[in-house]
């Protein structure tokens, strides 16, 4: 994209006027450029000023008593644990909806179709957690006792069952649900990128219309997808209120998924102690907001570097 | 890429051998066969005395596999992977729509019981049972959003400008890197930025709607810029050569030319930006608060917003919790239609603004 844009420089050129508005104009864009920069590291900056009361502070001072390390370790253990059973529901999903949308369903209703699954994005998180709580969380109470009184050999479903439904195994789910249109509109957007040439070849050689995805779809689209992966990973690691409202957390730190005393996730933590916390409280939750600030940002960036890579070389065909 | 134009010779290697005569399942048994899969399972469902879902899990399993196992025996491994895929592919489709139907219909049929006149127009100032309504907490929502809009856009604008039109080397990459990177700040933490920002500035235990508004930003420029560049980079250079070469200086160029040419892209790109940003919860449970009465000043105290009055109605009821209950509800349904209005306008723009190209 850049190779093709940059201007080439005129070889002999009379000075230019420089006006007035020009000036203004392009300073005032690469202001708002700069500006953007200087949010991101007050972000950090903010986050870490109001933090470092809570760092210094001694250990018996912080909520729970034991030092901020041993209070925060659990919210890690349980906002990597939620996101990851999210990633892993999601993912086979998001691809399989990606290839229908892409190569299975009839041609005229397939874009309504891509549209529908974005509806899924469109519906905000409190809303989310609404029906987490008051649909999926009772639906599931029944593979909660099945699971724990015939899978409970699993460390992950150990049990006791959660009579109410409202364990990590739900917010998984509701996760799941939540970054579904993630996953799926990145791998839509490569597997409809995969190069026609690719596929017909594959077609006209006799292949299956699966043959010619394994060959000539999946493997171009292979990054695209892990890319899209990991942006729903770092969306499920910082969702707030779907899992404040469903999950009825413990400080425990299990790998339980059933029982009813889950870790909670550092964001609905937050979410619910911030508004009644005071003083050192504070502090101790803007350092955990700290801590999901540094995972999200390492995630995000790797996908980032995982799509830019891919479009340096995409761009060669 | 020599692995995927290598393996089709493969394939086509296959069938020099003694020519098959090609077997084909007549047109509709595979789907005759899904169809006698699914009841089988219904039927096994009712045998066992499970519910409807089980019901349909094994409905599901036994037709997939029973597609499978026909397309073999007749058609041979492959055409029955490829039927295996077929149905499994569109098994995940069907997957995803039960979330979305069930979710739409639980709120309708929640949310219809208080959606009246009364909700849209009192408050829950002085309301302890039934009644009130969020008349304070729509008119919050819409005020914070509109500040934040008015932060969010010119900035994010002119950000995509400077990185179609004049960014270069360095500082345009930082600066798409960092706007990428930012889209991913989970709400809860942009909320918390605000909080600390505020803080320093004004002291603690400091609510105003500014601050719900300044971390609502900080959600909804990357989005603008992201959307605006897009848009902007669909701008043929032609028209941008042809004015420079009647005279017009850069900056008329961009906001006589360029501007206008995209205006359907951005105005479509904004509003679905607004529409990401309207829903949040987070980071105004953390800054905004809430309030019972109407407060339309965002420079000022706390302030009621839809999302938060719902979350509040929903975990936090009093004693007559059926009512809270149905606010709750009630305040998700307005959410919804919201988005879903905020969507279609953005369709509505992209299609009757687009630019008259001629193509």
């Amino acid at each position: 994209m850049t190779a093709t844009k940059a201007p080439t420089p005129p070889p002999v050129q009379q000075r230019v006027v420089r006006r007035a508005g020009d000036r203004i104009f392009a300073g005032s864009a690469k202001g708002s450029g700069i500006f953007i920069l200087l949010v991101l590291a007050g972000v950090a900056a903010f986050l870490i000023s109001e933090a470092i009361p809570a760092l210094t502070a001694p250990a018996e001072d912080i909520p729970g008593g034991e030092g901020l390390g041993s209070y925060i370790a659990p919210l890690v253990l349980g906002t990597l644990l939620g996101a990851v059973l999210a990633l892993l529901v999601a993912t086979p999903l998001a691809v399989g909806i990606a290839l229908f949308v892409t190569y299975y369903a009839p041609r005229r209703i397939a874009a309504g179709l891509g549209y529908v699954i974005d509806l899924l994005a469109a519906i905000p998180s409190v809303v989310y957690g609404f029906w987490g709580l008051a649909v999926l969380a009772p639906a599931l109470v029944p593979f909660h006792v099945w699971a724990a009184d015939n899978l409970s050999w699993l460390p992950i479903f150990a049990g006791p069952a959660s009579t109410s439904g409202r364990t990590m195994l739900t917010v998984g789910l509701v996760l799941a649900v939540m970054i579904l249109p993630i996953i799926s509109a990145i791998a839509r957007e490569v597997f409809g990128q995969a190069p026609a040439l690719h596929r017909e070849a594959a077609l006209a050689l006799g292949a299956t219309r699966w043959e010619m995805i394994k060959m000539a779809v999946l493997p171009y689209g292979k990054s695209g997808v892990i890319a899209g992966a990991m942006l729903g990973l770092g969306r499920a690691l910082g969702e707030t209120m779907a899992v404040a409202i469903v999950l009825s957390g413990g400080a425990g730190a299990t790998l339980n998924l059933i029982s009813s005393s889950n870790p909670s996730t550092i964001a609905s933590n937050i979410a619910l102690r911030f508004p009644e916390a005071t003083g050192l409280g504070i502090n101790t939750l803007v350092a955990s907001g700290l801590v999901l600030f540094v995972i999200t940002l390492a995630v995000n960036m790797l996908a980032r570097w995982i799509v830019n890579r891919r479009a340096d070389f995409s761009g060669a065909n | 890429m020599s692995t995927s134009t290598q393996s089709p010779v493969r394939v086509a290697e296959e069938p020099s051998g003694p020519i098959r005569p090609q077997r084909k399942l007549p047109r509709y048994a595979g789907l005759g066969l899904y169809v006698a899969g699914l009841a089988a399972g219904a039927l096994l469902a009712a045998l066992t005395g499970s519910g409807i879902a089980l019901a349909v899990v094994y409905g599901v399993v036994l037709g997939t596999l029973a597609v499978y196992v026909g397309s073999r025996a007749v058609e041979g491994t492959r055409k029955a992977t490829d039927r295996l895929v077929t149905a499994l592919v569109t098994t995940a489709f069907g997957i995803a729509m039960i979330p979305l139907v069930s979710l739409v219909y639980t709120v309708l049929d929640k949310g219809l019981a208080r959606f009246d006149a009364q909700f849209f127009s009192n408050s829950m100032f002085r309301v302890v049972g039934e009644g009130g309504g969020a008349y304070h907490a729509i008119l919050g929502t819409v005020i914070i959003t509109a500040v934040t809009a008015v932060i969010s856009v010119p900035i994010g604008l002119l950000t995509a400008i400077y990185l179609v039109e004049y960014g270069t080397g360095r500082l345009k990459k930082a600066i798409t890197f960092f706007v990428d990177v930012m889209t991913g700040i989970p709400s809860i933490v942009a909320g918390l930025f605000a909080f600390a920002l505020f803080t320093l500035l004004f002291g603690n235990d400091v609510r105003l709607g500014l601050m719900g508004a300044a971390a609502l930003s900080v959600l909804m420029i990357p989005v603008v810029v992201r959307s605006c560049e897009e848009v902007l980079k669909l701008v043929p250079n032609e028209l941008r050569e042809a004015s420079y070469a009647l005279g017009v200086p850069k900056w008329r160029t961009i906001v006589k030319v360029v501007l206008p040419t995209a205006v359907a892209g951005l105005g479509t790109g904004i509003t679905l930006a607004v529409a990401r940003v309207i829903g949040e919860t987070a980071p105004l449970l953390i800054t905004v608060g809430l309030i019972t009465g109407t407060n339309l000043n965002p420079f000022d105290g706390r302030m009621a917003t839809l999302p938060v009055f719902a979350y509040y109605q929903l975990t936090q009821p009093g004693t007559d919790t059926q009512a809270f209950l149905d606010r709750a509800w009630t305040a998700a349904l307005v959410l919804i239609i919201l988005v879903m209005v905020l969507n279609v306008v953005a369709r509505l723009i992209s299609r009757f603004f687009a630019p008259k190209t001629g193509r």
